[in-house]
């Protein structure tokens, strides 16, 4: 009797063959790198200002060969990692409570806006005063980065529950805690993971920022050595393994986006090829 | 005796009143009702006669400001508060189904048994024979988004099936409908009805969709909202379609307009 559903209509562009982007991306990553060496060579540019592509590639690989590179790079993903947990911990509770109790998010509301415009890296200086030149002054810059993505996220999360839906957990006789399992978390969850996909982006910066300005571990610290030494091609080849690092995160994110919420449309949209 | 046991849902003076900016609202002038065991009431009437109101306090959503409301015998509020056994009487079907978007379907029909503690087996008998009896059996693993609203909202009365209640409330179930599927609709939740032997009361600002499904039909009038007419109406089960171009059928609608029309 009524229409057939219409998410069976067969996945079109997937099957038939590549995705567009698949192609795109590394034809146009090499025009790139055609255009940099081009334009390296014809106006014969300082291989302090600007090296060429290939002796930064090549620095990269030196860079992947050395042993060192990866202690550093360890100490940034740590980094990075324990001060996105951090915040993806304070952010999702802050933001639930403050979201179920209105009253509560009037008051600290005033508070929350002011702490958000501060420049948060402006508190690096305090952050050295008061735990030094080790991890956790980058752990906590980077906490303090991601934090609020997640929870503003959280927050309007909690608040856009359908009303609807609030009804039918009422008429089912819910504890407060079969609420929050059954409709809260998951209809949050989408919020949540858009936080985080912010977030943990916001992570790395605040890891490397807090790198740059004490300490002699991570991959903040390994730019500044670079810029000191004038090696700008290893310049380049550290900020490359930067973001391959940092896409890693990002792509990290994205996954769980499937795993955790394979109904939402964010999913749903990926899977049809857009 | 047989009074009592023939009445599912009691209502005795039953009031309700907003405060609100611009001054208190009378929602709902003292109500005296009895639903029998078994029937299709309808509240019928125009917007703002108070009968979602009526509707959300027999359905334990919203508590009365006065009078006293029993459902299958055990008084529903005290105060503000809600007895947890007789909401256990009560399925409520929306306007919108209003399915959980993260759970299949099946798990969203089964989800008020899996509240209650019942195992993954009951569960999946239960959302299997829901399914063939609400007719979308093969759905069970899709998402709601990928069925059609008609579907969804049939998922949605499995659901306020799953644990057995006494009594469907049903709040302008079919109103997001199309005119079509809302003919199909009213004759599937016939069949239902006739199935499972359930008390029904259905919110409706559709008169044909009134007479069509109810035994008895109350016309709410607004400001404050209160019952103007009560009429019985005489048709056989189960009705077809086709009853509805009978003149006996227009008769009760026209009569029904007409007093609508009056009082709105």
């Amino acid at each position: 009797m009524s229409a057939p559903p219409p998410a069976v209509e067969a996945q079109p562009k997937r099957r038939s063959g590549v995705r567009l982007e698949w192609i795109t991306t590394p034809l146009l990553i090499v025009a790139a790198l055609l255009a940099w060496h081009a334009y390296v060579t014809e106006f014969k540019v300082s291989p302090f200002i600007l090296p060429r592509p290939m002796a930064v590639l090549e620095g990269w690989a030196d860079l992947l060969r050395t042993r060192s590179t990866w202690w550093h790079s360890w100490a940034t993903v740590y980094e990075t990692i324990a001060g996105f947990a951090c915040a993806l911990v304070a952010g999702v509770i802050m933001g639930a409570v403050l979201g179920k109790i209105p009253w509560l998010e009037r008051t600290l509301n005033p508070f929350i806006v002011a702490s958000q415009v501060v420049p948060k890296v402006a508190l690096v200086p305090l952050f050295v005063v008061w735990f030094g030149f080790g991890p956790t002054t980058k752990i906590l810059l980077a906490a303090v980065l991601a934090f609020f993505p997640i929870f503003t996220n959280t927050l309007l999360g909690v608040k856009s529950i359908d009303l609807g839906h609030r009804d039918v957990m009422t008429s089912l006789n819910t504890t407060w805690l079969q609420r929050f399992r059954h409709l809260e978390l998951p209809s949050a969850l989408p919020y949540i993971l858009t936080g985080m996909e912010v977030g943990i982006v916001l992570a790395i910066i605040g890891a490397v920022v807090g790198e740059y300005l004490g300490g002699n571990q991570g991959l903040g610290y390994l730019l500044i050595a670079k810029m000191n030494a004038y090696e700008t091609d290893m310049l380049f080849a550290v900020l490359i393994h930067l973001t391959v690092i940092g896409f890693i995160f990002y792509l990290s994110v994205g996954l769980l986006r499937r795993f955790l919420i394979p109904w939402h449309e964010s999913v749903q949209m990926e899977r049809r090829g857009r | 005796m047989t009074a009592a046991t023939t009445t599912e849902i009691e209502l005795a003076g039953v009031e309700k009143r907003f405060s609100t900016p611009e001054g208190e609202v009378h929602a709902l002038a003292r109500t005296d009702l009895d639903v029998r065991k078994g029937e299709i009431l309808i509240l019928l009437g125009p917007s703002g006669c108070g009968k979602t109101t009526l509707l959300r306090m027999i359905g334990g959503l919203l508590a009365p400001s006065g009078g006293e409301l029993r459902v299958g015998g055990r008084k529903l509020w005290d105060g503000e508060r809600r007895d947890g056994v007789a909401v256990q009487e009560l399925g409520i079907v929306f306007q919108d189904a209003l399915l959980f978007p993260w759970l299949s379907i099946a798990d969203n029909i089964a989800l008020p048994l899996k509240l209650r503690g019942a195992p993954r087996a009951t569960r999946e008998a239960k959302a299997a024979s829901l399914t063939k009896l609400v007719g979308i059996q093969g759905f069970e693993r899709r998402w709601p988004r990928e069925l059609s609203g008609g579907m969804r909202q049939r998922a949605a009365i499995a659901r306020a099936l799953s644990y057995d209640p006494e009594i469907l409330l049903m709040d302008e179930p079919f109103g997001a409908l199309d005119a079509m599927t809302r003919d199909t609709m009213n004759l599937e939740l016939q069949r239902i009805w006739m199935e499972t032997g359930r008390t029904i009361v259905l919110v409706t600002h559709s008169i044909a969709e009134a007479v069509f499904l109810g035994d008895r039909i109350v016309l709410l009038s607004p400001r404050p909202g209160r019952i103007d007419t009560l009429i019985d109406v005489p048709f056989a089960r189960p009705r077809s379609l086709a009853l509805q171009s009978t003149g006996e059928f227009q008769a009760i609608v026209k009569q029904l307009r007409a007093r609508l029309e009056a009082i709105s």
